[in-house]
């Protein structure tokens, strides 16, 4: 009886380490699925963000097609990362608004001058209220808005080259 | 050139502590004494070198060096000095850096100064140090290497979490830090009693000093964490059971247990197994946590560097040492002789008591914090919140609260357990009285657990001061004291736990500059919203006065926005009362100008970390008392020499 207590430690570790290896090595899949997927948007009105761009309200995203709402700010740098991303789906036929978080016009205007608009509307979001209605926690985040203004597929972070295909077939799927 | 130093220092560190463990090997094997005459000062220098190293990257965090990695993307040149310095060990390599310091300084220690333990089982310890350390400098030398270079560096930093910009966060995880590595001695101690079959009074006397050291620090980390966390989240919480707090309280109650049958083999001789096997769960607690928190297997609010690579090399090294030691004490502690026997009522069957409820509460949070993993290898996702470990911790807690006062009023070895009823005669009045006025005034007001925890508090804090009663106290021993102090720190920090939960008010409201805002007696007149900007940030900030029937005092709390990397956090404002604190959130501006803002009154809330404090301090004095005698002697053999 004793004999073996003397081991069951060495044994609970075992097992424990076998837990934190399965752990360690299984694939990662620790993709936060958003609560408001499915639901409509939060309403909101925004002031215009750019100079050469109208501002947003959630009633503008109503319209039928579906469409990107991306989140993004001047002084982000992946938010440069995946202008190139971006253009291409608005290349693509793509409509596209954003929301500009905690930011100013001249910034604005100069991060479009330096990396493209893809945008059709631009709303400012000073104190980042709306990003948290949203269920946002940070720049850059990508939205599909189906044609009822409801959220269909949340991005978290950057679009990379490899991600442009899934988009188009998440807003062909949201039609 | 400082980078570089700095790795050439960390290598030749690394060198050493290869040396010290070949030197052990053989030396011991060989039956070579001459070898062995070599390992305190390889030790030594090996502690030297690895502090060096230290220093080395502390300038190159100082002088905002950002053509090396680490300071690149973790620093930045706008911000306040104590920031730049303490950003050196707010992050993965820095902080995996100041532990292996630390492990050579106290490997440096032991060499110097342990004189308890006979010549074979101190150079065990010490070879068993040297190899904890190596596998650490392998793992910086190989996979984090904290003094890397950019080709092209940028021309400002990425900086530092500004969560972490707060002078209190500076010094917690040091803290922490030291108390994890002193239980990387009391391990290595372990294993070279293991190694020597030399468990008994003399290792526990030299290794006691390590375990109460380790302890005051772990204590005093998790009090200043927890007090951190309740500030600046601004959730008004003050413990979350996060997987990262979890790692640090989990050491945390194996060094409590560990502490209280280290006193018990030092002065009894008894429990030698439970103590040697103690101090290897108490470091492998250690561990443990590290992996947790640096591989992201679990997702906590904040753990960081999340890395599988760096999960894997932890993973090897928790294998290697903690499997290694296991196997170890299966193979040794046959051999090991059973200690002094003692009858069931006794001092030392409280012990045994406090540890068992100890490791109960070790082994329920363990599971809770590692249950989101289990449930996932089974494909499921579930997390565990803090309704779970408040449920199950708290009675259990508070049976080892009512163990706490009657062990020190229990004899060594045998005692009757009709006198020790009588001794605790007081205390049971106390909780008798305690517990039909609060029934009498707040019945069905207050929860169940939060009831009892004030009851059992107040009595145990009656109970912690009776071994004092009729003592000469000028004659009484320190490390009597210090027990006494301690035991009345944890009846302390219950009663502010219980208080919090029990009574606290809470309001959220939406107002404009103007409005005026009542509760729990205070009057909160909120004045206007200005901008302000610090050394790196900006701010909004509320001018609110408030006031209970008195003067007016002016608080402020403030929305911070910081621009490296651009970051907001809450600054609360804290009133502190002798009976409590008012706390006040600014939040979000709603369309209309109207401002969210959350207000507690939370009364004796602050016991919780004077309660911690005071813990620490019993734990110094109870060090102080147990070396002093020591020191004298050895100071006094000096001097005489």
């Amino acid at each position: 009886m004793r004999k073996w207590l003397i081991w069951l430690p060495l044994f609970l570790f075992l097992g424990f380490f076998g837990l934190f290896a399965s752990g360690l090595f299984k694939p990662d899949d620790r993709v936060i699925a958003s609560k408001l997927i499915g639901q409509s948007l939060p309403a909101f009105t925004l002031p215009a963000a750019a100079s050469d761009r109208p501002a947003l309200a959630s009633a503008q995203l109503a319209t039928g097609a579906p469409r990107l709402l991306n989140i993004f700010a001047s002084w982000c740098v992946p938010c440069a990362a995946e202008a190139p991303q971006l253009m291409a789906l608005k290349n693509a036929g793509v409509e596209i608004d954003a929301i500009a978080i905690r930011d100013a016009r001249p910034d604005v205007d100069a991060f479009l001058a330096r990396n493209g608009n893809p945008y059709s509307r631009i709303g400012l979001d000073a104190r980042s209220g709306v990003q948290i209605a949203l269920g946002s926690s940070g720049v850059p985040e990508t939205f599909v808005i189906d044609g009822r203004g409801r959220i269909a597929y949340q991005h978290i972070g950057d679009i990379r080259s490899d991600d442009v295909p899934m988009l188009l077939h998440r807003l062909k799927e949201a039609q | 050139m400082i980078a570089e130093a700095g790795l050439a220092a960390l290598w030749f560190a690394a060198a050493l502590a290869l040396l010290q463990l070949f030197l052990v090997g053989v030396g011991s094997a060989g039956g070579k004494s001459e070898l062995l005459d070599a390992v305190r000062p390889v030790a030594v220098g090996q502690g030297l070198l690895a502090s060096l190293a230290f220093v080395l990257l502390v300038t190159l965090f100082l002088r905002s060096d950002m053509s090396v990695l680490l300071v690149a993307s973790n620093s930045h040149s706008m911000k306040p000095w104590l920031y730049k310095f303490a950003g050196t060990w707010g992050n993965h390599e820095g902080s995996m850096l100041l532990w292996v310091t630390v492990m050579g300084v106290a490997g440096a220690a032991v060499a110097l100064f342990e004189r308890a333990l006979r010549r074979d089982a101190h150079m065990a310890t010490l070879g068993a140090q040297a190899a904890i350390s190596l596998g650490f400098y392998a793992f910086l030398l190989f996979s984090s290497n904290p003094f890397a270079r950019i080709a092209s560096p940028p021309t400002d930093g990425q900086g530092l979490n500004p969560l972490l910009q707060d002078p209190g966060l500076a010094f917690h995880p040091p803290t922490l830090y030291l108390g994890y590595v002193g239980l990387s001695v009391a391990f290595s101690f372990a294993v070279g009693a293991l190694l020597t079959r030399q468990v008994d009074a003399a290792f526990a006397r030299a290794m006691r000093p390590w375990v109460l050291g380790a302890w005051v620090l772990l204590t005093l980390g998790i009090t200043a964490g927890s007090y951190w966390a309740y500030y600046e989240l601004g959730w008004g919480g003050w413990w979350f059971w996060d997987p990262v707090e979890n790692a640090s309280l989990m050491p945390w109650l194996a060094a409590t247990a560990l502490l209280h049958s280290v006193t018990v083999l030092a002065t009894r001789d008894a429990l030698r197994a439970w103590t040697v096997m103690l101090a290897v769960i108490a470091f492998s607690m250690s561990m443990v946590g590290t992996f947790l928190v640096r591989s992201g297997i679990l997702t906590s609010v904040h753990a960081f560097a999340v890395d599988p690579e760096r999960g894997s090399f932890i993973l090897g090294l928790l294998a290697l040492y903690i499997g290694g030691a296991l196997a170890l004490f299966g193979w040794r502690i046959g051999t090991v002789r059973e200690g002094a026997p003692f009858e069931l009522v006794s001092r030392e069957t409280m012990l045994v008591v406090n540890n068992l409820l100890l490791s109960v509460i070790l082994g329920l949070v363990l599971i809770g914090t590692l249950y989101p993993l289990m449930t996932e290898a089974f494909g499921h996702k579930v997390s565990v919140g803090a309704p779970y470990f408040d449920r199950i911790a708290g009675p259990i807690a508070l049976l080892l609260l009512i163990a706490m006062a009657a062990g020190p009023l229990t004899r060594w070895r045998r005692d009757q357990a009709r006198v020790v009823a009588q001794r605790m005669l007081v205390p049971a009045i106390v909780a008798a009285i305690v517990a039909a006025l609060l029934g009498a005034l707040a019945w069905g007001r207050i929860g169940l657990l939060p009831y009892f925890g004030l009851v059992i508090a107040l009595a145990v804090g009656f109970g912690s001061l009776a071994p004092l009663w009729k003592r000469k106290l000028r004659r009484t021993p320190l490390f009597t004291y210090g027990m006494v102090i301690a035991h009345l720190g944890c009846a302390v920090s219950v009663a502010g736990m219980a208080c919090d939960s029990a009574f606290t008010v809470e309001k959220l409201v939406a107002v404009r500059p103007g409005d005026r805002i009542e509760t729990a007696g205070w009057t909160l007149y909120f004045q206007r919203i200005m901008p302000i900007a610090g050394d790196n940030w900006t701010a909004l900030q509320a001018d609110i006065a408030v006031n209970r029937g008195g003067d007016a005092v002016m608080i402020h709390p403030q929305s911070r926005f910081f621009t490296a990397p651009p970051t907001s956090t809450t600054e609360a404002a804290l009133l502190t009362r002798w009976n409590g604190q008012l706390y006040v959130v600014l939040g979000q501006e709603a369309d209309d100008g109207r401002w969210q803002m959350r207000i507690w009154w939370k009364p004796f809330v602050t016991l919780i970390w004077l309660g911690g404090a005071l813990i620490a301090l019993g734990g110094l004095l109870s060090l102080i008392g147990h070396e002093r005698r020591g020191w004298l002697h050895r100071w006094r053999a000096r001097s005489a020499a």
